[in-house]
């Protein structure tokens, strides 16, 4: 395909104690078809997005629970109404919190069960590659992606434990170097290893690691890569003309091109 | 009865200077005022006549001492502003407010000069966390091993809970444990920002008429006498009491001050801008007053409190977090207003810039303190800013020595050498800090290119190429025994640390925490230490542009440890090309850079295994110093070295099996059959102490032109053996220490965790 720099438009809303804003911009800055955008919380406008990024950080503070206030933002409005209308949307770490205290995601957070923040490298297993964050990946691969927070149990009640198994909705799991799914490899005490989820409808991912740390080399990896790279590859795809083997474009779960 | 001014930590004769300055008895609110200018903590009342001999010029600094920071030129239009603070009072009393605090104060200092903070460091010590293999554990008045560990848990999840939020990270520190701390932790939080020169900004209020504005959190009663109660003061029975003085961080509004301070800074919005910290309100309206030689008006009542009914006295010393005073133009006020709204951020224009006064010397103006209108408080700013300065004359401590201790009086214990290494690379002062550095973001804002856990940490500058090394260092221990030499060691073992990783020492911030300065051995003590940190500045060239000294450092009358920490800052040219210290590949050469014979004296190995320290540190010889550092910086520019690690804590042996660890590789040393040191003694050439020596390791094809380099430069580079196999083989005359690396992985990796879950 035609790569047509600054194509693909980033939107990445920043919550006043948003503090992976930058770094976003950053990583996505080392694509040259990706265009990042900040957004501001207080706004209304989503300023036409290809996918709308809600980034690492403390939104308001988060001393009451993470993200709870955030889901009440101005802005989330409009994120909500993308994700309901089938738009991208993409939370790393507090984003994540965010969108499960959105709703837009199952689940909801619980502190480490260590009780302490935790910042290290960390192994994940690709579980989907039929998304438009995990298509340029391997299923059973392992990348490396930084973890780095204090509240990332994930945790579901039992109907949405069910949804999830029923419609495979987990796309990253903590694990071992060699890909092996078990409880010492899971920083936090998250359910079933869960490092990143999606929606029934595929549109909306989020994962606690924090790919945009590992999309240099002299940063210590590139683990990060595949994830921001698909959704380019998967926004690209959408916007050109029909070809065998592609999907036609309106649909989030564009299949392997 | 007690006065007034004694209760608020004034003595008579400073009293009644205070009484000739004002010309009549000092308001409520002068004296509040005074009391907390002319704390040691505020005034540095005992150390001023001391810190003038740190050589504080050159070339590269853009703001040496007297700032809120200190900043140097890193080129491109580029400099580098930081400073280190010490929190130890208000951590010993509650450790996680305490240490989350002291990151707010210093995370301010950054940004009020300008600057982004793009990184944080740290250097704490407490009491024992575990017995000693030599002594068991004893009864420490200030608290045995689990309040030590407590204090320890909780200051580091203070510091990350703070830094975490801000999106700081912390990327290097250093930790350590001796009973000498165990009534008074130390708590010493360094932050270090890039500024473009032309945003520099300074504290030095000027414009008459210009308002003076207040931005960020409300004003409330805690933290008051913070500076005078807390820091001014030893600790005693009365602890626990002393728990309202500390102040409760709240780093999610530090972070939208920040944000909207640098925006307005960058926008030229602020003639002047100073951060509220210790006395509040008090200090930072005098001190800007005082360096642009006019005067302000405050008026107490336009402050915005979190409580009602608060006194005009309570309101200027109030030493709550996140406030910033800012001189504004009347023209720009409202461009501040509309940013702070945009951010959530409280802004109150709560007095003016008012004139000098022409009759005062100088030119210097007044604070003065309006409360509803009616005048509380006059007072000379320069008056307050100018507490009087005390020299205590030094008396040498009786336990200082002039000769190194003589090995044939301290036996061999029975243990044996690998027994011995095991024991030392897993013991809480040298095992992986990996527990500790776990719990701080070391990666936000994309910089971190060698994280914490080697001997310095390395971020990119981006768009530059330039890459900067940090580290702290202090030995306390060492310093003890001679504080002269230890005073120097700390700056030569920063300057070893930052080279390490190949970049060029460039300057250092320091934080001086000693006992009370009112006695005779810790003045001794306290000017030893800085005669040696100068010279070894002078020897490296590098300047001292920023620094704190915190006294009173003691519990029950006993004093800790003198421990001056050293913050550094290198620069790599190229930041692809650096260096770290695990070894690389098997069959590479190990070399000993550096033969200063190692000793026992107040080494590690002396502590855990005799339980007492004594002798007399080696000296540094600075020359030699100066001259391997430099061949170490060349050879790692070139790409010759693989690996290179500073001999520290646990001497040679330790830092070979710490390089053994980070690789996962074994190797095979042979130290020779009369090993330097003491004949007969293989445990004090493996685990004895001395300054000026580095491991490395490089690639055999390289190694006779890497010989060269040394031998030219006159260097001593001694061949150790090889890198290989999965043992750690050290042999000693005819005695060899055999350890796999996976026993040493798993102490090095474990040790510290399991200190704690004693």
């Amino acid at each position: 395909m035609t790569l047509v720099r600054g194509s693909v438009r980033f939107g990445i809303v920043v919550f006043p104690g948003s503090n992976c804003e930058y770094d976003a911009f950053s990583a996505l800055g080392t694509f040259p078809e990706a265009e990042p955008y900040y957004l501001w919380h207080k706004d209304h406008d989503l300023g036409a997005p290809d996918v709308i990024v809600l980034p690492g950080g403390f939104s308001y503070g988060d001393y009451l629970r993470t993200g709870a206030i955030a889901r009440f933002s101005p802005i989330m409005q409009e994120v909500a109404a993308f994700a309901d209308a089938g738009g991208l949307v993409m939370g790393i770490c507090n984003g994540f919190q965010i969108l499960t205290e959105a709703h837009l995601l199952h689940g909801a957070m619980l502190r480490n069960r260590g009780l302490k923040f935790v910042c290290h490298a960390q192994h994940l297993r690709v579980e989907r590659i039929d998304t438009p964050f995990t298509r340029l990946l391997e299923v059973g691969q392992v990348i490396q992606v930084p973890v780095n927070h204090n509240e990332g149990a994930w945790t579901a009640g039992a109907e949405s434990l069910q949804t999830i198994e029923d419609q495979q909705l987990v796309v990253f799991r903590y694990c071992d170097s060699e890909g092996n799914v078990t409880d010492e490899a899971n920083p936090n005490g998250a359910v079933d290893n869960i490092a990143g989820l999606m929606s029934e409808r595929g549109n909306v991912m989020g994962m606690m690691p924090h790919p945009e740390r590992v999309c240099e080399e002299i940063l210590g990896g590139t683990g990060g890569r595949g994830i921001f790279g698909s959704l380019i590859d998967h926004v690209l795809a959408a916007a050109a003309p029909p070809r065998a083997g592609a999907g036609a474009g309106s649909g989030a779960m564009g299949g392997r091109s | 009865m007690r006065e007034l001014f004694e209760e608020l930590g004034l003595t008579r004769p400073e009293y009644e200077g205070i009484c000739r300055i004002q010309g009549r008895e000092p308001s409520h609110v002068e004296l509040a005022v005074y009391s907390l200018m002319w704390s040691e903590h505020c005034g540095y009342k005992h150390s001023r006549p001391y810190l003038k001999r740190f050589p504080a010029g050159g070339d590269r600094v853009l703001q040496g001492p007297g700032e809120n920071a200190g900043i140097v030129d890193i080129g491109g239009g580029l400099a580098v502003a930081m400073k280190i603070e010490s929190h130890n009072h208000p951590s010993a009393v509650e450790p996680y407010q305490g240490a989350a605090t002291g990151v707010g104060g210093i995370v301010r200092d950054i940004f009020t000069m300008g600057a982004r903070p793009i990184c944080s460091l740290n250097s704490l010590r407490f009491g024992e966390i575990a017995e000693l293999p030599a002594v068991g554990g004893a009864a420490h008045e200030g608290g045995g091993e689990p309040r030590q560990r407590y204090l320890f848990e909780h200051v580091v999840a203070g510091i990350g809970g703070y830094g975490n939020c801000m999106g700081i990270p912390t990327v290097a520190g250093e930790v350590y444990f001796e009973d000498a701390y165990s009534g008074n932790c130390l708590v010493n939080a360094m932050t270090v920002g890039l500024v473009r020169h032309e945003h520099i900004v300074g504290s030095r209020a000027a414009g008459v008429g210009n308002h003076v504005v207040l931005l960020g959190s409300k004003t409330g009663r805690d933290g008051i006498g913070g500076a005078s109660v807390l820091a001014s003061q030893e600790f005693d029975e009365t602890l626990e009491e002393k728990r309202p003085s500390v102040q409760v961080g709240d780093p999610f509004t530090e972070k939208k001050l920040l944000e909207v301070c640098l925006e307005l800074l960058h926008a030229g919005r602020f003639v002047a801008l100073q951060d509220l910290g210790a006395a509040g309100i008090t200090s930072s309206s005098s001190e800007m007053a005082a360096k642009g030689g006019v005067g302000i008006d405050i008026h107490t009542d336009r402050v915005p409190l979190r409580e009602p009914g608060m006194a005009p006295w309570e309101i200027m010393i109030s030493e709550s977090q996140e406030r910033m005073l800012a001189v504004v133009t009347p023209a720009d006020v409202e461009a501040v207003r509309e940013a702070c709204d945009r951010w959530d951020v409280d802004c109150t224009v709560v007095g003016e810039v008012t004139p000098g006064d022409d009759d005062q010397e100088g030119g210097g103006g007044r604070l003065r303190v309006f409360h509803r209108g009616e005048l509380v408080g006059d007072m000379p700013a320069d008056a307050l800013a100018d507490a009087p300065t005390y020299t205590v004359a030094p008396e040498r401590p009786a336990h200082e020595e002039d000769l190194p201790l003589d090995p044939a009086e301290w036996p061999r214990p029975e243990a044996d050498l690998s027994e011995i290494l095991l024991d030392l690379l897993g013991s809480p002062n040298i095992a992986s800090r990996r527990w500790v550095w776990q719990q701080y973001d070391h990666q936000n804002q994309l910089n971190t290119v060698l994280t914490p856990g080697g001997d310095a940490a390395l971020l990119r500058v981006k768009h530059t190429g330039v890459g900067l090394a940090l580290c702290t260092d202090g030995n306390g221990r060492h310093t003890y025994l001679d504080p002269y030499r230890g005073g120097k060691a700390a700056v030569a073992e920063a300057a070893r640390n930052v080279s390490c990783v190949g970049a060029e020492p460039l300057a250092i911030t320091n934080c001086l925490n000693f006992g009370n300065p009112e006695k005779g051995p810790v003045a001794w003590q306290f000017s030893r230490a800085i005669d040696g940190m100068t010279e070894a500045c002078e020897a490296f060239g590098i300047p001292v542009i920023s620094g704190n000294v915190s006294f009173y450092n003691e519990s029950f009358g006993q004093p800790i440890y003198p421990t001056p920490v050293v913050g550094m800052l290198g620069l790599v040219d190229d930041v692809t090309s650096n260096c770290t210290a695990g070894f690389k590949a098997g069959g590479d050469v190990i070399f000993l850079l550096g033969d200063a014979p190692p000793a026992l004296d107040g080494s590690e190995y002396q502590k855990r295994r005799y339980g007492r320290v004594a002798g007399r540190i080696p000296d540094v010889d600075l020359a030699a110093e100066t001259v391997l550092q430099g061949v170490l910086r060349r050879a790692i520019a070139d790409g010759m070295v693989r690996s290179a690690h500073d001999c520290s804590d646990g001497g040679l042996a330790v830092a070979v099996a710490e390089s053994c660890v980070f690789a996962g590789l074994g190797a095979r040393l042979d130290l020779g059959a009369e090993p330097d040191g003491v004949p007969g003694r293989p445990d004090i050439a493996l685990f004895g102490e001395a300054p000026t020596r580095v491991v490395v390791s490089v690639a055999p094809e390289v190694s006779a032109s890497f010989r060269t380099l040394c031998a030219g430069a006159l260097v001593p580079c001694a061949r150790l053996g090889d890198v290989g196999g999965d043992r750690l083989e050290l042999t000693v005359g005819e005695e060899a220490c055999v350890v796999s690396v996976a026993d040493l992985s798993g102490v090095h990796a474990q040790g510290l965790e399991r200190a704690l879950s004693n």
